[in-house]
């Protein structure tokens, strides 16, 4: 998946980096640096960072209606049942 | 004029299940100022979002109590211990919060909060599982409650054989900053808080002391342990943090799941498809903080100079209320905004606050909530609500049901 | 009454953008958001689809991303026909036609020109053949770079203290690798925030280990027998050795192509007015060439309509939402572009933001925070009034003073704010350096009040 962040619109909250650590981190208490290309299995935890974001910076492509990448459980963790 | 102020009926306990009509009369009027040094109360989206960010307006404990007697009567219960970051204007506010955040999130502990799924996950499995053959809960008493505090006792570092001793102390303390409570208490109850508070810290300092000798992957170590360019928390601090931690990002996460589930079986449609759809929760948890944010009101603001809002001037000293919840349903933000909309896009809702002191347990909240509203969901058969209103909380400020009766078929 | 002709456009016109990258892809989509339904052509001279680019200095050279994996989310379906790797040669206006470098013609009803800046190469063209002289601008100069400094160079010389020079550096220190940054002017990045602020990115560079040498040039590199770069000597006489040689001196504006076409392009940029249309040699305004990004220039009303260039990520897609609306609409619906400049960077750790036009103060005050411990807000102020503000670490300010700039609030900030030291109280010069002087900073460049106007020559180093 593909992704990019308005760093304009960027006020470092760090949701994101604290919802996706593989894809999103803070360089320093305000910068963020991120990763452009995340593989497909960050897609769940993306989605929570996109949705969390403040300021609404991030864009990334296909996550609404992505058949099969749904998790089936929020709990988003092995035998979380 | 012989109606009441529209503040005081506002914070009067009768609109506490639905403030919202007041919200919307309130911004006819954004910058509603009721006279003498009462406060001006700001209900517009984009006034209150500039508010946030602007630098001559103070959080700080002591220039707001030169603004006079605040009516809400929200005092935090220090017991003794520094002001926490939450009472504070840069730069000692900036500094405890970098402290602070160093053993909670990025960049030092970019993995705690991730880290904590799992702890989530069992402890919502167990709470639910814990109904066992009961038709009907207390969803704030059986679930909503307990399972915050599990968790912040877990990011803490506290024993999970000390919980329930803990619990003890913990929850009149939650209790107390209801000033309901605080009105209604008794010698006995303001005794046992006393003790409470007393036997909290004794024990949160011993648990520092261990840390020190023996760090463990917890927060409380983190925080006795920091010696970044910021030095490190003095150990009274380090306690008053704790408790912020404990106590103030605590009863927020309790409102707002208890909100969601009241939302949801008032929507039973939504309900259902988050039942099939999980994904849709982080969207969902989204929309829930713009339509019933468990903070409604952040009070403790005064301005430090002459500030302008929309033609009016607000003097030097003022009280200022930035009234979150009316700024979420402002309809020249948001499209359709008394309809809740797990849908919708573009929520950048003020449910967390904005700017500096915007809120510093979100990342948990979100994902407690998440997991909480998408298991809840899945699990309960034909869950629905037993009163409607439910019974609230006095406070008028961190608004949510007391207790939220729920009937259900049986668990899944 | 005849019908506008935004509608036909709309329905059945040809429209062509020249410049694949962030400005061109967001035209094309913000057009199809429209509801242009005609037929869509994007041309880029790289043979990529569409990238983003600040990353190219940060994540990827922290070794967070790859340098061939920026490309940009697609906010829609566009439906264009690609033509990449191929760049636009030539225009004819009258016939309204692109000629691509391989010969094809492609026809427009509407062109948007988008075709940015290129890094400013080193000028001594047998110097910078040498192995190990690099630049950073695309994907490529970026996968070559990181596969430059993975594979630990014994020093890497960065030429010019911009953001990007000092971003590199950033990224060399966190690499461990030891590196040295020349700067001409008395500072890293005074040409983007005056010598004030400037100070404490000094102060950042040398705290973090980097060998900053100001006052400098260039004056030539060396190489080996075997044709790898090996020195750099300076105008104070000394010598650097090193392996790696980043060039880092701004940039050149993508207007070569258009020589002779009888549009406003130079090496300023294409000039353009406030609905992003292009002007031509005469400054007579166009009304089917449409200019977007880095390579526009464009009058801006909150400073005087003078005309800006901004080389600014957030600019290149405010303006091409602009011009793209504009050339499908009706023209009494066009919108002015009225982008409030804004960019940010981060380098050893420390995020830079800054709102409006810096380099328009002459004097700057510290409103909050401190330099000394680099959390801070500058501001900047010009002839009574706010005209920019700059923040260290201190981004969730940054909103209040770009309002102050709207409103032309006054200058010097007389209100009381939080954190306000008593260095903050009283303005002092911002001290920029003279600006027809090149400096590698300069994000804005502030082009005069027509046009034609040049107010600023760029004299390129020479050794």
């Amino acid at each position: 998946m593909r992704l990019v962040v308005d760093l304009n619109k960027c006020q470092g909250y760090a949701q994101c980096a604290f919802l996706a650590p593989d894809v999103f981190a803070m360089h320093g208490e305000e910068s963020l640096v991120y990763d452009p290309h995340p593989e497909e299995q960050q897609r769940e935890r993306v989605a929570r960072a996109v949705a969390a974001c403040p300021v609404q910076a991030i864009t990334a492509d296909g996550l609404r209606g992505a058949p099969g990448s749904a998790p089936r459980s929020a709990l988003g963790v092995p035998d979380g049942r | 004029m012989t109606e009441a102020s529209l503040v005081s009926r506002i914070t009067d306990f009768a609109s506490r299940a639905d403030p919202y009509p007041l919200y919307e009369e309130l911004r006819r009027t954004p910058v509603l100022h009721e006279g003498g040094d009462g406060p001006y109360v700001i209900s517009s989206y984009y006034d209150i979002k500039a508010l946030f960010h602007d630098p001559r307006i103070s959080s700080d404990t002591i220039t707001l109590a030169a603004a006079g007697r605040d009516p809400l009567d929200e005092q935090e219960e220090t017991g003794g211990l520094p002001l926490s970051f939450l009472r504070t204007d840069p730069p000692q506010h900036d500094r405890l919060r970098r402290i602070a955040n160093s053993g909670f999130g990025p960049p030092h502990r970019p993995r705690r909060i991730d880290g904590l799924r799992g702890v989530m996950a069992e402890t919502v499995t167990g709470l639910i599982d814990g109904f066992g053959d009961a038709r009907r809960i207390d969803l704030v008493d059986r679930f909503a409650h307990p399972f915050p505090v599990t968790v912040i006792c877990r990011l803490l570092g506290v024993p999970r054989e000390d919980e329930p001793e803990f619990r003890t102390w913990v929850d009149p303390l939650v209790a107390s900053l209801d000033p309901g409570t605080r009105q209604s208490a008794d010698d006995a109850f303001l005794k046992s808080l006393h003790q409470s508070r007393t036997a909290l810290g004794a024990y949160l300092a011993g648990l520092a002391e261990q840390r020190t000798a023996q760090p463990q992957d917890d927060l409380l170590s983190d925080l006795v342990r920091r010696d970044g360019p910021d030095g490190s928390m003095a150990m009274m601090e380090v306690l008053s943090t704790a408790v912020l931690l404990l106590i103030a990002g605590h009863e927020t996460t309790v409102n707002l799941i208890t909100n969601g589930m009241l939302t949801l079986l008032r929507h039973p449609d939504v309900l259902e498809r988050l039942r099939r759809e999980p994904e849709l929760s982080v969207n969902l948890v989204e929309e829930l903080l713009r339509y019933e944010p468990p903070v409604q009101i952040v009070s403790q603001r005064t301005c430090i100079a002459d500030v302008e809002v929309r033609g009016v001037t607000i003097p030097k000293g003022s009280r200022i209320w930035l009234m979150v919840a009316a700024g979420n349903r402002d309809p020249e933000r948001f499209k359709d905004p008394e309809r809740f909309d797990p849908d919708r896009e573009d929520i950048q809702h003020l449910g967390f606050g904005s700017g500096i002191h915007s809120c510093f347990g979100a990342p948990m909240a979100r994902l407690e909530t998440q997991i909480a509203l998408t298991e809840l969901a899945r699990r309960m058969e034909n869950p629905r609500l037993v009163e409607d209103p439910p019974p609230y909380r006095p406070n008028a400020v961190l608004r949510g049901p007391r207790h939220l009766e729920v009937a259900f078929d049986g668990l899944r | 009454m005849a019908a506008d002709p935004g509608a036909r456009i709309l329905r059945e016109g040809r429209i062509v953008i020249v410049g694949a990258s962030l400005a061109g892809l967001r035209a094309a989509e913000t057009l199809r958001a429209e509801g242009f339904a005609g037929e869509l052509t994007l041309i880029g001279d790289e043979p990529y689809e569409p990238y983003d680019r600040p990353p190219l200095s940060k994540s990827v050279l922290l070794g967070m991303a790859s340098p061939i994996h920026t490309e940009l989310p697609h906010r829609r379906e566009i439906a264009a026909r690609w033509r990449l790797g191929v760049p636009a040669a030539g225009l004819d206006l009258a016939a309204g036609r692109v000629r691509l470098a391989d010969g094809d013609e492609v026809e427009y009803d509407r062109l948007l020109i988008a075709t940015g800046v290129r890094a400013r190469p080193w000028p001594n063209e047998e110097e910078a053949r040498l192995d190990g002289v690099c630049v950073l601008r695309t994907r490529d100069d970026a996968a070559d770079l990181y596969r430059r400094l993975k594979a630990g160079p014994g020093r890497v010389f960065v030429i010019g203290g911009g953001f990007a020079g000092s971003e590199i550096a950033s990224a060399c220190r966190g690499m461990g690798l030891p590196v040295t940054v020349a700067e001409r002017a008395g500072a890293p990045l005074v040409g983007a925030l005056g010598g004030v602020v400037a100070a404490v990115a000094a102060d950042l560079q040398l705290e973090n280990g980097v060998d900053l040498r100001t006052h400098v040039t260039v004056t030539g590199l060396e190489g080996d027998a075997a044709g790898r770069v090996r020195a750099v000597h300076l105008s104070d006489e000394s010598t650097v050795e090193a392996d790696v040689v980043v060039v880092s001196l701004g940039s050149l504006r993508n207007t070569e192509w258009l020589t002779g076409s009888g549009l406003g392009a130079g090496p300023r940029g294409i000039a353009c007015d406030a609905g992003c249309r292009a002007f031509d040699v005469r400054g007579i305004v166009t009304d089917d060439v449409f200019v977007a990004g880095d390579v526009a220039r464009s009058p801006h009303p909150l400073f005087g309509y003078q005309f800006l260039s901004l080389e600014h990520w957030g600019n290149a897609v405010a303006q091409a939402e602009t011009a793209a609306h504009n050339m499908v609409c009706a023209s009494a619906d066009r919108r002015p572009h009225l982008w409030m400049p804004a960019f940010w960077s981060s380098m050893f750790g420390v995020s830079i933001k800054s709102v409006g036009v810096p380099p328009m103060g002459d004097q700057v005050m510290v409103t909050q925070g401190s330099l000394a411990e680099r959390r801070f807000v500058a501001v900047y102020g010009h002839q009574g009034r706010i005209v920019a503000a700059v923040s260290f670490d201190n981004t969730r300010w940054l909103e209040f003073y770009a309002r102050q700039i709207e409103r032309g609030a006054p200058f010097p900030v007389e209100f009381p704010t939080m954190d306000r030291r008593p260095e903050g109280r009283r303005p002092v010069p911002a001290a920029f350096p003279d600006p027809s002087l090149p400096t590698h900073g300069a994000t804005v460049t502030l082009t005069g009040y027509s046009p034609a106007d040049r107010q600023l020559v760029f004299h390129p180093a020479r050794p």
